[in-house]
């Protein structure tokens, strides 16, 4: 069956850009000093969080293949859509990088002048010494191979599976799967690194004396959780506009469950990371958190509490996962809680005491989803919402535990 | 009607879960199923309510999140305060990081044991306990049905009729 996107969803996405915009406008207009360096942060946490939607998509659909799933078959088409926001997403951030590198915004306090160079007045040893891996020609060297990457393999995992549903199998399992097997090993493998490195790079540089080793495994679970809450609402929308009747109640149970499971290892991983430094309590390590508690304690507390304790006790029950009436209040709030979840991994490096949750930071997060939603739904629309010649969409179809 | 029981014997999971669904078409009920291990799709076709395991384990995994909690209360905060890595020793909220993953495992511990246990106690299988399985080959490569003839409204040699319908290894009764 194709997706058709409604008027109702077009006018939706046109109203969440508009009042972003104006919200963005109005945001600027009324504030108070800052201002360059608040819209350069902002677009970072926008680029990032929605970018690694996208991106956690692509890693969820490489791990259907090399795990060989077979209940993820009737929905692999929104996972693909939801890869549609990597191009617009990988454009924000490069043109991010590039502004930081020409000195037009101070996000990364390693790229600005003389930070490396002994007798300025600016030099800071300590940033000094970690040039080896933060220097101008190595960061644009492997962050445009990691673009470039990425987007190559989502390209072949959405071009292959449009030209499998063209295949004309005699009963022969399709060669586009198998190749596929590899291609997901070959991307996991890739990724496994590339996604902790570029959260480094992207988040963890911003307050550059600092360093924990479980960044990249809490930005990772981050990513992830996001992706799984998008694509568990897309499913409900699709599902209440009378698509995907395949889908039935034990696939929205498997993406309900998964949607739990990865916020109790974001959950996990931010406490333990938390845990671990306040217990140790050394200098250079606990001013991440120091400046988080005293600035933007609510926030940063708050949001922690929101996204594990509601998805813990509101979907724990295998009834509440298979139905839309607890997982779209649970999934929208905390996937906000996500969103503030990145805003104050960027903002206390960047504007130190001076950020907060205000209209700027609301309308750029309404714009951007806007947009996401538009390229999301776009994609969908380009190709039949089944896959065609899968080796298991029928053992998917029939799914029921 | 006389209380008699039958024993249907078969030597395959999905021999007897079909047969399963033939008797229960006749208005036949079947009390219990005894096999080696779980047989998938049997629960709704002999009538089998769905477990409340996943309740109690929830209760016991809270009993021992709230006893691990009072009882460091009690002994780190209350009766004997000690100062380990210079962390406030007089107040449980304030210290509570350094407690969290004590708790988190009790509240496992006490959650998988509770629910073991109960599981045991409802089935009657704990250690010592004398089992009342009618036929010890179904620990092994037998499937066994257990059929009241009380239960319905048929005599026992009609409901051995239909079950002698069915790919059956051998009928018993008791």
């Amino acid at each position: 069956m194709e997706y058709k996107v409604s008027k109702h969803a077009k006018l939706t996405t046109l109203v969440l850009i508009v009042v972003g915009v104006a919200s963005l406008i109005f945001g600027i207009a009324t504030d108070h000093g800052h201002t360059d360096q608040r819209i350069w942060a902002n677009l970072l946490v926008n680029g990032y969080f929605f970018f690694t939607i996208s991106l956690a998509a692509v890693f969820f659909l490489a791990l259907q293949y090399v795990s060989e799933m077979a209940w993820g078959v009737t929905t692999q088409r929104v996972f693909q859509a939801i890869m549609a926001f990597m191009p617009v997403g990988a454009v924000v951030l490069l043109v991010i990088f590039a502004a930081s590198s020409m000195h037009m915004n101070h996000l990364y306090h390693w790229m600005a002048e003389g930070v490396m160079t002994k007798g300025h007045e600016s030099y800071d040893a300590i940033i000094a010494g970690k040039s080896f891996y933060l220097n101008q020609p190595f960061f644009w060297g492997r962050n445009i191979a990691y673009f470039a990457l990425w987007i190559y393999f989502a390209n072949w995992f959405r071009k292959n599976s449009l030209k499998e549903d063209k295949l004309e199998l005699n009963g022969e399992t399709s060669p586009i799967y198998k190749k596929a097997i590899i291609k997901g090993v070959l991307f996991i493998a890739f990724f496994a690194y590339t996604s902790s490195s570029a959260s480094w790079d992207w988040l963890m540089a911003i307050d550059v004396h600092w360093f924990s080793t479980m960044f990249g495994w809490y930005c990772f679970s981050g990513m992830w959780v996001s992706m799984m809450i998008v694509a568990v609402v897309l499913v409900q929308y699709l599902k209440k506009n009378n698509y995907l009747k395949e889908v039935n109640s034990s696939h929205v149970h498997d993406l309900g469950k998964w949607m739990f499971a990865i916020s109790c290892l974001w959950s996990y991983i931010w406490f333990s990371q938390f845990m671990l430094i306040w217990y140790s309590n050394i200098p250079e390590e606990v001013t991440y958190y120091i400046q988080r508690f005293n600035d933007y304690r609510g926030l940063y507390v708050g949001t922690f509490f929101v996204n594990f304790l509601m998805p813990f006790f509101i979907l724990m029950s295998r009834d509440a996962k298979r139905n839309g009436v607890f997982l779209i209040p649970v999934a929208l709030i905390i996937f906000v809680g996500h969103w503030i979840d990145v805003l104050v991994m960027v903002l206390p490096g960047t504007m130190f005491d001076h950020g907060h949750l205000g209209a700027v930071e609301i309308g750029m997060f309404l714009t951007f989803l806007g947009v996401f939603i538009f390229m999301v739904l776009r994609s969908l629309s380009k190709a039949p919402l089944m896959t065609k010649n899968h080796p298991m969409y029928d053992e998917s179809l029939h799914l029921h535990h | 009607m006389s209380d008699k029981t039958i024993y249907a014997i078969y030597d395959d999971d999905y021999v007897l879960l079909e047969s399963a669904k033939h008797l229960v078409s006749k208005g036949i009920h079947i009390r219990d199923v005894f096999s080696p291990f779980p047989i998938h799709g049997i629960d709704p076709v002999i009538g089998l309510e769905r477990t409340r395991i996943a309740i109690t384990a929830f209760i016991y995994g809270m009993i021992g999140l709230s006893l691990a909690l009072s009882g460091m209360y009690f002994f780190m905060i209350y009766d004997w305060p000690l100062n380990i890595g210079g962390k406030p020793n007089f107040s449980l909220l304030t210290n509570i990081p350094s407690f969290v993953p004590v708790t988190f495992e009790f509240g496992v511990l006490c959650a998988a044991h509770g629910m073991a246990i109960t599981f045991m106690l409802r089935n009657w299988t704990l250690p010592g306990f004398k089992g009342r399985n009618p036929y010890p080959r179904t620990t092994d490569d037998r499937f066994v049905m257990e059929i009241h003839a009380s239960d319905s409204e048929l005599s026992a040699d009609e409901i051995k009729a239909f079950i002698d319908e069915t790919c059956v290894l051998e009928i018993d009764e008791k």
